[in-house]
Order: C-alpha cells, then structure tokens, then sequence
C-alpha cells in the first residue's frame, strides 16, 4: 500500500470511528464548533474564531498539499533521485517568509478591533458584582443592596458524589444548575467586577463570550450584553483550576427582558430591606 | 576516582574517568532538601537531617574541588580544559543573574503595578472599591498595612547612611580584588597575599555591616520579611546577595590559602579569575540593589 | 584505542561512577522512558476517569494530583531528559569530541534530577497526597497544598540546578570541543538546536527557581509577593512562571526539530533545504519566546496595551515555525523518499505538530482565546506539539539512532507496527478534545456535564489504544538491546555527520584522536 493511501487510509479510520462516537450524540455542529452565543461580543469572537480557523484550513490545505505531493512523487521505490544540488532558493525563501507575515497582518487587524471593543466597559447600565469562593460564586447588584450566593444544585451535588449510584443522566442540567442563578435584563450593557475571597476563579458562560478571571485582593472588569430577542438560561462554569470542587462551581444566568428584570429586582430589593430590618431588630 | 596515571600530553583533553563525588553530591542535596521541607513540615527529625544534609554538602565541595586541584596543579589540564573551565564559570554566573532578575522583576512589577492598582490608580484602578483607604506610594507594605506593629507602620533603611558605606566597601573590595590579580599576573606574590586578604577582610565587614542593619530592622524600624512588599523584596533581595557575599569571602579565603600553599602562575590561574568574576557580579548586584532597593 | 581502550567498570558501580557521555546518555534516556511510562499511567488514570460522567474511580481531590503530577513527570522527567540523553550520546559524536566538556559535572546533573525525582514522586505517599494545583503551581490555591509542598519546590530547585547543569555542558561542549575545522556553520542541525535549548535553559530556569522560592517564603516566611493584602499580587507569580513556562515548550520542541531535520534530509537522501535559515528560524524562535509569554493569561485583566503587544509578538513565531516547515518539505522535494521508521515519525511530526501549530495560533488571538481558555481546546493544542510533535521527534530520534546505540538493526516490522497504532490513536485521543473545548467544556474537571460524554469516551478510548501500543516501544527496545542483525557504521543508506564515520556500536571512547573535518 502506498504511503499517500496509507495516509488517506489513516485519516478515514480517524473519521469513521469519530463519526461513530457522534452517532448518539444529539446535536451534530453545536457540539463541534464554538457556540455563537448571545451576544454581540460572543458573535464577534466567533467570527474570529472562524476567520482563524479558515485560514488555518487554507494554509494547511497548501502546507498539506506540498508535503504529500513531495511523499507520492518523490519515492525512492517509485525510482526518484535525489538532486543533492537544491541546497537553498532565495526567492522562494523570502516568499515563505512574507506571505505568512502578510497572512498574519491580516489577521491582527480584526482582532486588535475586536479586542478594543471587548476591553471598553463605558457606558454600561448596571454593574454586577461577582466574588468567587471555594466553590460557590456571589453575587452583587451594586446600589440596590441585593446580594446572594449561588451554588451547585441539590441533586447534581448528590449525584456527583464518588459511587452515589445516582446515574447522572437521571439529574436535569447535571453539573450546570444552580440553587439560586444569576438574573439579568436583556438589551443592557452590564458591567461585570470580579474578584475572590480565596483563591483565583474565572467566571465564564460561553453563550457570552467573555471569560475572565476573578483574583483575590483585585478587580477585573468586563461587560456582557444579552441580545434583546434571546431572553433564557444560559450555562457556565468555572474556568480556573480553584480546588478540589473546581468542577463543581457552575454559573447559571436567567436573562429576563428589562421589565421583568426590574420587577425581580425590586422584589429582591423589598425582601432584602425586610431581612435587613429582622436582623437589626 | 580519576585515573591520574595515565599520560596526558598537552594537546589531549582529560577527562576524569569515573567518580563517585557526584552521586554522592547528589545523595546530599537530596538529603539537604528532604531535610529542610521536613523542617518546614515541623517534623522534630527534620533539624537533625537538615544538619546533616550540611554537613554532607560542605564534605561534597571539599572532595570536590579538592579533587580538581589536585588534578590541576598535577598538570593534567590543557589550555582547552582551562576554557572549558571558564566558560562554565561564566555561564554559571549567568544563571545566577537571571536568578536575581527573577526578585527584581517582582520589585518592579510591585512598585510600577500592583501597588499603584490597589491604590486605585492605572488600568486595574476600580480595585480599590476593596481597599478604599488605601493609597498607593513607594514604599508600601500593602492596603493591609502588613507588619510586626500594630498600627502598620514601619521605617525604612536611608541610603545614605550604612547601606552608602556597605557601597564603598564593597566597591573598594573590587578593586583590591584587581590590584591583587594584577599582582598575580605579574608575579607579585607578597601584594598578592596581601590583597586577596584585604579583600575578604572588606567582604566580611560588609557583612557584619549588613548583619548590623537587619538587626536593626527587624527590632527597630519594624521592617521585617513580613512588612508588606517593601519588607519582601528588601529582605529577599538583599538576604540573597548577602548570601552570595558569604559565598564568595570564603571563595575568596580558598584561594587566598592557595597562594599561601605557592598555587597559581601567572599565566593559568583559572580559580582566581572564577572567583574574581563572582566577586564582580555580586559587586554589580549590590549597586542594583542600592540604586532600586535603598534609593530610589 | 590506545591507552584509553580500556572499558567501563562492572555493574553497578559503572552507572553510579561513570563520566562517558554514552553511559550517561543511556542513564537519561532509561529514566525518561520510565518517566513516560509513570506519567502515561497517570493520564490513564485521568482519562479512566472522564471515560464517562460522574465520579467511579478518583476523588476530585486525587485527581487534581494526578494532573498536576502526570504535567510535571511528562514534561521535567520524560521529555526533558530524553532530550538532554539524546545530547548526551549524539553532540560530542556530531561534532568530534571526545567527550562532554565537563564529565563530572554531566553524571551530577544526572543524578541530581533522578534524586530530585525521588523527592517529588514521594509526595504521592505521603499524607494529604501529592501537590494538587495544576502544573502551573498558581498561587493562593498552591498555597493549599500539603506537606508536600515544600518537598515539590525543592524537587523544583534540584532539577533547576540538574538542568542548569546540563545546559552549561552543553553549550561549552558545543563551543569549546569542536574538531577542527567543524565551524558552527557546519554543524549538524541537532546540535544547533541543543545549543539554543541550552541558553532558553540558563536564562529561564533560575527565574523558574526565583519564582518557587517566593512561592516558599510567601507561605512560610509571611513575604507578601503574591498577596494583595501586602501590595503583592497572585498574578506575579504567572508572569514569573510563564517567563519561564512558555521558553520551557520551546526548550522541548527545540531539540525536536532538530531531530526532524536530520531524519527528513537523511531520508530524502538529500542535504537539508536552507540550512541557514533553518538556524537563523531556531534562533528567532528562541529570541521570540522571551517575549511572548503572558498569551498564557490573556483572561487575568491585563491592561488593553499588554494584551495587543502580546497577541502580536505570539503570532509572530509563526513565521520562523513556518520556515522550518516550509524548509521540511522542500527538503523532500526532489528527493529520494523512503519511509523507514525515523522518517515516519517525522512526517507525522511534520503533520501533527503543524496542526498544534494552527491551534496555537489561534490561542493567540486575545479575543478568541477568551472562549478558548481554559477548555480542552488549550489541552488538544499543547498535546498535539507536545506527544507527536516533542514525543514522536524523540521517537524519530530514537529509531534513528538506535543501531548506532546497540549495534543492532531492530525489527522494523514492530517498529511499522508501534508507528501506525501510535499515530492513528493519538489523533483518536487528543483530536475529539479540539470539539470539547470549543463545546465548552473546561480543563482540570474530574466530572464533566452530559453533552460531553460521547467525545470524552472517544478520546479515553484513543488514550489506551496510545497507551497499549507504547508497549510495542518497550519491547522493540528490549529486543535491539539484546540483539539482532549488525548494523553498519552508515546503518541507512545516505548518511551525513560525523556519527556515521565510527562503528556500531559506537565505540566507548569515540573520536580520542580529533577527527579531521573538511
Ligand atoms: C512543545 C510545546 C509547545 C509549542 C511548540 C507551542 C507552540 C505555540 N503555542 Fe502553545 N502551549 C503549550 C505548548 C506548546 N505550544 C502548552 C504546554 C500550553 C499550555 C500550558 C498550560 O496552560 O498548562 C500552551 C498554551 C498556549 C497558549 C495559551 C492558551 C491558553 O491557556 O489560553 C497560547 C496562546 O497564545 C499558545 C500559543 C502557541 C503558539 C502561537 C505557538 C507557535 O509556536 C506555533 C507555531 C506553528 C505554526 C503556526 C504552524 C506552522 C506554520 C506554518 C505552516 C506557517 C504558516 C502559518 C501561518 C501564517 C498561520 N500556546
Ligand atoms: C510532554 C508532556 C505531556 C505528554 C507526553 C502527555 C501525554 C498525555 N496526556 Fe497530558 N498533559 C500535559 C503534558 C503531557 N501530556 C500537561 C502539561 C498537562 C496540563 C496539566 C495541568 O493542567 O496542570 C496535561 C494534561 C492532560 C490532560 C488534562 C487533564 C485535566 O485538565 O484535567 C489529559 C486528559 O486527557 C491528558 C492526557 C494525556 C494522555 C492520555 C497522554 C498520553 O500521550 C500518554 C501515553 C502514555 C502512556 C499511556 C503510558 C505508556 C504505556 C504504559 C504505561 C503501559 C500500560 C498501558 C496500559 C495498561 C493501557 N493530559
Ligand atoms: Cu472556582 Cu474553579
Ligand atoms: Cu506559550
């Protein structure tokens, strides 16, 4: 068998066995690709991803070419000889050399834009504030004195536990729910501040975009801006190592149009008011 | 151990054929380092392997070079050995500086970042929604105003007072060191002798001078290892240049026995130019240190 | 061999004494290979895990250790020491030297690394367990650990002073003990590649030091490098460790393309394409890491002007990486190809690590990498330049040299046998976690949510399949060891370099009388 064969041969065994694996798999692109998210900046850095990883694919289709091209055509077996005389080329050595920084100046020119963009929290309408803890995350609507802690849900915590004879499948949103989720309105610039109390967290729901991370002793800022029309659950978790419950810190976010929002708002500031009075009684 | 029997002309290399220093140096710094994480640990053997971890180490570096000068001043090496020998030197030196750039990045990231954020100035300024009294400045030991006193406070070293003279004795001792090479290569022996001790004397008042100065610090001025950032990059700066300061006095003193004991010519003296070259890098260290750390 | 003919000492005492660079090679790579052989079975164990939600097997808590335990053997204990075995045998024989330049030195820094080695693999029995927070040692959390955390730091120095070591060997053996007429320009590519390797290892390995001493003095001393409470910050301490992290992947990977470009030229039966460029690419690449390294905390609140400086200086290593690729297949072109077992490595090398290349790429877009940070997509892109990038070039290397080791051809059938398994399971194991990163599932969890499930069962099952098929490895060694058909002094039909001038085996003592190079 020839080694070009060999190599398609590898490639297809790859696939079939890949292809296999997916089969049971509900969703087919969703869970290959990034997720375009909710957001103008989740679909900003999607198109980014997806710029990068097309130009990837073309540059590796060219790469790829050359090199298998060179292991058909150039085969000892095949009869070739090696002409011991192409030592080196210039030309084609300065073109390998510019092409690529060319392709890379392409690629910067978007993602410095992009990055400017992400890193400007002007103009935002609310700020949350978000405190990691091993392993719960708290939250903070600056100015309205309503806070709480939000945590792994009952029943994925049970089922999670080594050997609990629990089948997670059994458990809704296993590992991605929470008792008490993060709410916001829809439509708004909100302006996130993170820190911790213990160690490093990262606070992160991927339909977002952002993730960024939460450092005891210092706050990091960023913005989220759920799409007016996309009010629903979104999911995260923790993305920095932060224990042994690392992976059992989950973020679940109800974004609400405004309205409701406000409504929610104002019932949590009454009750928080209502505890404050029962606590200094 | 080495096979010193063979014959080596002057255009072959010599290699030392089997040795069992460097497992045993091995054996030692595992037994050092085991030693010291016990301590750490609290555990009550932990001193006792520490100790002998010590002990085996100083045994170590005594055989060794031992070992090598013998080896030396029976002729065994070459002109190619000499500057195989140099250039390890030199590279060790390095590492040895970028070791110490390790701190002083940590000082500077400090005084040029997370201080001034946590002060609320820069591009992490809402940090100081945590820390709202805080203000940030030079030194700093920290919004939590960390220290041995109870109200945060603590004074700092001038530079102008003993940490200036502990320059001028440390650059004086540069140039002892030269004048005494210098002697060397001339086959001035008695300045030689004289120098090279005159050298060490000068290290070894710096570093009662600096013995001194913690003293002082850690009772008087409320400046310890644990006053904030300030205390941390003082305190580990300095403590590790007056460690490579010790280092080299007693490097210093080895070579000093050895021109005592007739060793060196003046055309090969490679341990004088190594330790030479230390002496001048932990010379540099210190002017860093001076200039960063008391100064400015 | 005139005066020197005689042979090393019997047994035991010949590994424990011995200054030869062929032993002391040897030595390196039997310890990097039991290395992979005990951070494999660690990734087993992390894979076994993950084959399926919830938790059957491992405490979170464990296998965090095993994480942070599989990253350190891999990297300081099984691809690091190969390498430097690989120097160990091959630089003085590439360029004429009788031997390293400091023999006694090279045994300490052997043994050092394997003491070093003791002290850390130890902490997995003592109570509370191994360290536990990720390689990367960050702190506050590294600051949890137990008792072994003091016993991991000063593993960290020994094999910091091991490493050092090594590296000043190997740059004053390359400068000093050349045989006339061997300019640097002569040099095999593997030896320039050692020699780069050795400065990013001096420059970056007391920083690395510097770093896990104030880690120490911090928890123990009340030093406030690392907290913000003294004006400190944890994020210090990741600026310090990729300082050294990031040259640490080059300081792996260097010495691999060094490889690649004598197994590719020697079996295209052609000298290398653009030779100096390929030296002036290494060097760039090298110059480059220095500066690159906060693209690991794009996701830490950087300031906006930190990040595009760090954004633009990453992406442009793809440059010089793009020569040597480019120069690879070029190489090739017009050649006459044939796929023995070192080159097949290669070229999968060729393949596999360019793909690494890609993701990495990718990462290092600011904005992008932070969807990607964090995630699998991070562990698929440093295993893809990592296992068939570093390991397969070691591999290269080793099918490479092996007759000249033992002065046996081995079975070449085993070894067509141990490649095929191993590059159709590694692309099976780490590939499927490209999608499970971008699907968003985060790196270092021992449990993971449902729609994860099918790729992480795939990927466990490539990791056994990887797994099992080193066996093949082992035993082919074993078998050369012991015997097999003689191999020539050329050993393959076109040859370059000094190494294939003495017999094979080669000789205890190689080149005693400098040879002349033309
Ligand atoms: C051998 C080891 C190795 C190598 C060689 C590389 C190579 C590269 N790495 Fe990787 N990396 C790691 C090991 C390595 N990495 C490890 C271990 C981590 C994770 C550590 C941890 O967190 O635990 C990591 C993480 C990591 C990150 C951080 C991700 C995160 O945590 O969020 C980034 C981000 O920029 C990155 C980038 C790169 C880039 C740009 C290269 C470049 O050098 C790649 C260059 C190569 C190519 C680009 C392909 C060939 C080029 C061409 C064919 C030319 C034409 C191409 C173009 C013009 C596009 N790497
Ligand atoms: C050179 C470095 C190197 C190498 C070679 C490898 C090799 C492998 N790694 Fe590595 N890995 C890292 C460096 C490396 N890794 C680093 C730096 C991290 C990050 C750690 C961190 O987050 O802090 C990491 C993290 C990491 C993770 C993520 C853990 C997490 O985030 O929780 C995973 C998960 O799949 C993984 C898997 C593997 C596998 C399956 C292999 C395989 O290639 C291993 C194959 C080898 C064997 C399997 C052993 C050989 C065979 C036998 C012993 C015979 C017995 C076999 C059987 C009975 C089947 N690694
Ligand atoms: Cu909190 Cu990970
Ligand atoms: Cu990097």
């Amino acid at each position: 068998m020839s080694i070009a064969k060999r190599m398609l041969m590898r490639s297809a065994v790859a696939g079939v066995l890949a292809a296999l694996a997916t089969m049971p798999a509900h969703a087919g692109w969703d869970l290959l690709n990034m997720p375009k998210g909710v957001s103008e900046l989740s679909r900003e850095i999607y198109d980014m991803h997806m710029i990068m990883l097309w130009i990837c694919t073309v540059i590796a289709v060219f790469t790829f070419g050359a090199m298998i091209w060179a292991m058909v055509r150039f085969r000892k077996s095949k009869g070739a000889v090696a002409d011991g005389k192409m030592l080196h080329n210039a030309r084609l050595e300065a073109a390998w050399t510019i092409v690529p920084v060319l392709i890379l100046i392409g690629m910067a020119i978007p993602s410095v834009e992009k990055l400017i963009k992400i890193e400007d929290t002007s103009g935002s309408e609310l700020t949350i504030k978000v405190t990691g803890y091993q392993w719960q995350w708290h939250y903070e609507y600056l100015g309205t004195g309503v806070s709480f802690f939000s945590r792994l849900a009952r029943d994925s915590d049970a089922a999670r536990q080594k050997r609990s004879g629990i089948d997670p499948r059994s458990v809704e949103h296993y590992l991605l729910n929470v008792d008490k989720p993060l709410v916001v309105p829809t439509g708004t610039k909100i302006r996130m501040l993170l820190t911790a109390n213990d160690v490093i967290h990262a606070w992160w729901v991927p339909d977002f975009g952002m993730k960024r991370d939460a450092i005891p002793g210092f706050i990091n800022e960023m913005w989220i801006s759920v799409d007016e029309d996309k009010p629903g659950t979104y999911r995260g978790q923790c993305a920095e190592l932060c224990g042994a419950d690392h992976g059992f810190m989950p973020i679940v976010v109800d974004a609400k149009p405004p309205a409701e929002f406000r409504a929610w708002l104002e019932q949590q500031m009454a009750a928080a008011a209502g505890s404050r009075l029962a606590a200094t009684e | 151990m080495a096979h010193a029997e063979q014959t080596h002309d002057a255009s072959q290399y010599y290699f030392p054929h089997g040795s069992r220093l460097p497992f045993f140096g091995s054996i030692a710094l595992f037994v050092l380092m085991a030693g010291a994480a016990a301590t750490l640990n609290g555990a009550a053997i932990g001193g006792w392997v520490l100790g002998l971890g010590l002990v085996l180490l100083a045994t170590l570096f005594f055989l060794w070079f031992g070992e090598v000068i013998r080896e030396n001043q029976a002729g065994l090496y070459n002109e190619q050995v000499d500057r195989s020998f140099r250039m390890g030197m030199m590279w060790f030196i390095f590492s040895e500086v970028m070791f110490f750039a390790a701190f002083f990045g940590a000082l500077f990231y400090a005084r040029q970042l997370s201080v001034a954020w946590l002060g609320g100035e820069g591009a992490k300024a809402v940090t100081s929604l945590l820390w709202p009294d805080f203000e940030a400045g030079w030194p700093s030991n920290g919004p939590g105003a960390l220290g041995p006193r109870e109200d945060g406070s603590y004074e700092i070293i001038p530079a102008f007072g003993l940490p200036a003279l502990n320059t001028a004795l440390l650059l004086t001792s540069g140039l002892t060191l030269t004048i005494a090479h210098h002697a060397l290569k001339s086959g001035h022996r008695g300045v030689l002798k004289l120098f090279l001790a005159l050298t060490f004397a000068l290290g070894f008042v710096f570093l009662g001078v600096q013995i001194y100065e913690y003293g002082h610090a850690w009772r008087d001025l409320g400046l310890q290892l644990g006053t904030g950032i300030y205390g941390s990059t003082f305190f580990m700066l300095t403590g590790f240049h007056g460690l490579h300061v010790l280092v080299g006095a007693i490097m210093l003193v080895v070579i000093w026995l050895r021109s005592l004991a007739g060793h060196f010519t003046p055309r090969q003296h490679f341990a004088f130019e190594a330790v030479a070259w230390y002496w001048h890098f932990v010379d540099v260290v210190w002017l860093g240190l001076f200039i960063f750390v008391y100064w400015i | 061999m005139g005066e020197h003919g005689h042979g090393p000492p019997k047994g035991i005492v010949r590994w424990l004494t011995t200054t030869n660079h062929k032993d002391i090679g040897t030595m390196y790579l039997v310890f990097s290979l039991v290395m992979f052989l005990v951070g494999g079975l660690m990734a087993l164990v992390i894979r076994s895990e993950l084959f399926q939600p919830g938790l059957q097997l491992v405490d979170p808590a464990f296998f965090n250790q095993m994480t942070t335990m599989h990253a350190l053997v891999m990297v300081f204990g099984a691809v690091m020491p190969a390498t430097v075995g690989l120097a160990n045998w091959m630089i003085p024989m590439q360029i004429g030297a009788a031997d390293m330049a400091l023999p006694r030195m090279n045994l300490f820094s052997f043994w050092l690394l394997a003491f070093a080695f003791l002290l850390l693999l130890s902490t997995l029995f003592i109570p509370g367990g191994a360290p536990a927070a990720g390689w990367t040692l960050y702190p506050p959390l590294v600051l949890q650990t137990g008792q072994a955390f003091p016993m991991a730091i000063f593993a960290i120095h020994l094999m910091g002073a091991s490493s050092i070591m090594g590296a000043i060997n190997v740059i004053v053996t390359i400068v000093n003990m050349r045989a006339p007429g061997m300019t640097l320009l002569k040099m095999p590519l593997f030896s320039w590649s050692w020699l780069i390797t050795a400065y990013l290892l001096i420059a970056v390995m007391p920083v690395f030091a510097g770093g896990v001493t104030m880690l120490l003095t911090d928890y123990y001393f009340h030093t406030s490098f690392f907290n913000a409470a003294g004006g400190g910050d944890p994020v210090l301490f990741q600026h310090v460790f990729w300082f050294f992290g990031h040259p640490e992947v080059y300081i792996m990977i260097l010495p691999a393309f060094g490889i690649v470009s004598e197994v590719i030229a020697t079996f295209s039966r052609k000298p290398i394409f653009g030779y100096e460029a390929m030296v002036y690419a290494i060097a760039s690449i090298a110059f480059l890491s220095f500066i690159v390294w906060a693209h690991h905390m794009f996701t830490v609140g950087m300031p906006l002007a930190g990040q595009l400086f760090f954004t633009l200086s990453t992406m442009l290593i793809a440059v010089p990486t793009g020569v040597k690729i480019f120069n690879w297949t070029a190489t090739m072109w017009r050649g006459s190809i044939s796929f023995e077992p070192p080159m097949l490595f290669a070229l999968a090398f060729l393949f596999l690590f360019t793909i690494g290349g890609f993701s990495g790429l990718m990462l290092a877009i600011a904005p992008a990498d932070f969807q990607y940070h964090d995630t699998y997509f991070v562990v698929a892109h440093f295993h893809y330049v990592l296992v068939p990038g570093a390991v397969f070039g070691i591999m290269a290397a080793v099918y490479y040299w092996l007759p000249k080791w033992t002065g046996h051809m081995y079975d070449m059938a085993l070894a067509k046998w141990h490649f095929w398994l191993s590059a159709i399971f590694v692309n099976v194991l780490f590939f499927p976690q490209h999608y499970l990163g971008l699907a968003g599932m985060p790196r270092r969890i021992p449990d993971y949510a449902l729609q994860f499930t099918e790729w992480n069962m795939v990927s466990t099952i490539g990791a056994f399949g990887f797994g099992l098929s080193q066996l093949l490895f082992v035993w082919l060694i074993v078998k050369c060891v012991k015997g097999g058909e003689r191999a020539t002094a050329g050993v393959w039909d076109y040859q370059h370099g000094l190494e294939w001038t003495v017999p094979s085996p080669a000789p205890y003592h190689t080149f005693e009388k400098a040879p002349e190079v033309r």
